[in-house]
């Protein structure tokens, strides 16, 4: 019987919550190497079904797919936990190890229910990591996170409910967008997957998380989406758009933005972007380089999630305004966020060049002209908005004054753990082609590829210094469509909720007018001095009497 | 502190001349590299070069004109 790796990081949450010490070092590290090692040698095939509700679920299977996304996420976890060892909010290590193994669970699925049930877990774990960093403005973003990922998890509840109803079966396989239960479970996966205009959930909610916590943050629910788009709609020409839409956005809020894990954070979007376009694309070669793209992305955005919470924990600042000059005290934490920065903009010699130009050679490949130049111009702005401007404003750019020293031993062990693995990957790639969904035909390292690519990245270079005098960093955020949820409802809500007083009070001083009139009147009526209140004589009464006799009489003789 | 090496004016001239020649150098590299394009654009000379550079130009002007309508102080939302 196969032991399946997702539970034993959901076990070892359970221990990390009451241990402490060495004995929690321990388990923190080595479980997840225990994950990595079943997730490695876990053969194809499913491994686990029963049935539940009359229905057959799957909990447990593996193919190619899964097994990439179940290695590269154990792997993050084993390099999350060395990173966080430090951290001395006790509950985040125990919530990452609970949303890092129900990603495992998604990407171990073999059917949707069992997708749903750690769709709904990572969404629970996710938001407990956000809750340790323990601010207010936190607790605030982790809300509005939180409802976020609710109504996705309640779209993919109705989709695979009804999807299940029609097709009566719970297999998750690709499907074609042809019922209205699709489109809904299309919709939650891209809620997850960040895409717009449902994305600034992502650049709200992660840079409040703690120093260590966006690191985890970062690897697990986008990635989980592009597996759940590569398993579930492969060659939607709807994902082509959504993916070129989000790679945009990312680079435009990027370069507004003063917040250096906010840079990051839209970053992010930006590069699942080019994983959704990849799935669009849907050829073997774009699913290739998507899937690999989303395993070197973990490892470069975790390198510049650790850079960049290495920083904020040891000077306590984030806004680029603050910052600068770093690379004097902290020139560790500089090279590996260097590393972090070259990786992402796929630099020859790192894991993104290996990765991201299988999508480029796709598009190519396909004759998507528009597609293709798009994807260019966006690698160049990779290297804008990530690749130069976050090392630069953080380490260089003016002596702010700041002499931090490098973070702890554990923290730098984790950044050089995870550099190595960049600039390995980005040389010996054959070892991360092999474990690809399809095989592989490509040889990234050509020279007129190397020139190309070398050409477009560092004549973006250019421009950036060049025109640097724009880019100057201010005390500014720039609006996104949160706004909408935060600002804009909200204010809907209020004028309606003081509408609906008004009305009730209108509508109550009516009834207490209309019923001031009727007590008058009656008091006017029955009143001491009222009509019916009168003392009547005697013989009023005695006509009284006689006239209701006479109608009776009359009413008997005639009817 | 300020005369770090790495922020002597005569070094951060020293520099530029450094990324200008990689620059340069990078764009002959074309005249003995063989080229195997997708698309005729591929086959203009210094074709990514000029593409890095206008596109990114292309993108902090965006940005730039984008930003006067949406940017706020960053206590926007606290208040």
């Amino acid at each position: 019987m196969s032991s399946h790796p997702g539970l034993w990081l959901i076990a070892a949450a359970a221990l990390l919550a009451v241990l402490r010490g060495w004995p929690r070092a321990a388990v923190a590290l080595i479980v997840p190497l225990i994950a990595l090692g079943l997730a490695w040698q876990a053969e194809e095939g499913r491994h686990w079904s029963a049935r539940f509700l009359d229905l057959e679920v799957v909990p447990f299977a593996v193919d190619r797919l899964s097994r990439l996304f179940a290695i590269i996420f154990s792997l993050m976890a084993f390099a999350g936990a060395l990173f966080a060892l430090n951290q001395e909010r006790r509950l985040e290590l125990p919530a990452a190890f609970l949303y890092a193994g129900s990603a495992l669970g998604v990407a171990l699925a073999g059917d949707l229910l069992t997708v749903f049930v750690f769709w709904e877990v990572m969404a629970i774990g996710s938001t407990l990591v956000l809750w340790s960093a323990a601010t207010p403005a936190a607790y605030r973003a982790s809300m509005r996170y939180l409802m976020v990922h609710l109504f996705g998890g309640m779209l993919l509840f109705a989709g695979v409910a009804g999807h299940v109803l029609e097709t009566g079966t719970t297999v998750f396989e690709a499907m074609q967008l042809d019922t209205p239960w699709q489109v809904l479970i299309l919709a939650a996966f891209l809620v997850n997957a960040a895409a717009w205009p449902l994305s600034a959930w992502l650049p709200d909610a992660y840079p409040e998380a703690s120093w260590s916590g966006m690191v985890f943050l970062s690897a697990f629910t986008t990635k989980t989406a592009v597996y759940v788009l590569l398993r579930g709609f492969p060659g939607t020409d709807l994902l082509i758009y959504a993916g070129l839409a989000m790679v945009f956005y990312g680079i435009v809020y990027a370069l507004l933005e003063n917040d250096m894990r906010r840079i990051l954070a839209y970053s992010i979007v930006n590069q699942v972007g080019f994983m959704v376009t990849g799935i669009g694309i849907g050829t073997e070669m774009a699913l290739n380089g998507a899937a690999s793209h989303a395993f070197t992305h973990i490892l470069y955005k975790a390198l510049l999630l650790m850079s960049a919470g290495s920083v904020l924990l040891v000077t306590g600042k984030r806004k680029c305004t603050d910052l600068g000059g770093l690379f004097r005290t902290m020139p560790l934490t500089a090279a590996c966020g260097i590393i972090g920065a070259l990786a992402i903009s796929s630099f020859p010699l790192t894991s993104g060049f290996v990765s991201k130009s299988m999508i480029s050679q796709a598009a190519g490949d396909e004759h998507l002209f528009v597609v293709w130049m798009l994807l260019a111009a966006a690698t160049a702005g990779v290297f804008l908005h990530a690749g130069i401007k976050f090392p630069w404003f953080v380490f260089f750019q003016k002596d702010s004054g700041l002499r931090p020293s490098e973070p702890p031993w554990n923290m730098r062990a984790a950044m050089v753990l995870v550099s190595a693995l960049c600039i390995g990957l980005g040389i010996f790639y054959e070892p991360l082609y092999r474990l690809l969904p399809y095989a592989v035909d490509y040889e990234p390292y050509t020279g007129f590829h190397v020139v190309a690519q070398l050409q477009l990245l560092l004549f973006s270079g250019l421009a950036f210094f060049v025109m640097l005098g724009w880019l100057r960093r201010t005390l500014t955020i720039t609006l996104d469509v949160d706004w909408l949820y935060r600002v804009l409802f909200a204010a809907i809500a209020v004028r309606l909720g003081d509408a609906l007083g008004r009305a009730i009070g209108a509508s109550e001083a009516g009834a207490a007018k209309a019923w001031s009139g009727v007590a008058a009147r009656a008091r006017a009526l029955h009143g001491p001095r009222g009509a019916f209140g009168r003392t009547w004589p005697s013989g009023a009464m005695g006509f009284g009497v006689m006239a209701m006799l006479l109608a009776f009489l009359l009413s008997y003789y005639f009817f | 502190m300020s005369d770090h090496w790495l922020t002597r004016p005569s070094t951060i001239r020293r520099l530029w001349q450094i990324l200008i020649a990689v620059l340069v150098l990078t764009v002959l590299a074309e005249f003995v590299i063989e080229a195997h394009p997708h698309f005729a654009v591929e086959r203009i000379f210094a074709s990514y070069a000029m593409y890095g550079f206008v596109a990114c130009a292309a993108l902090i002007l965006v940005a730039k004109a984008l930003g006067l309508v949406l940017k706020r102080r960053d206590s926007y939302y606290d208040e």
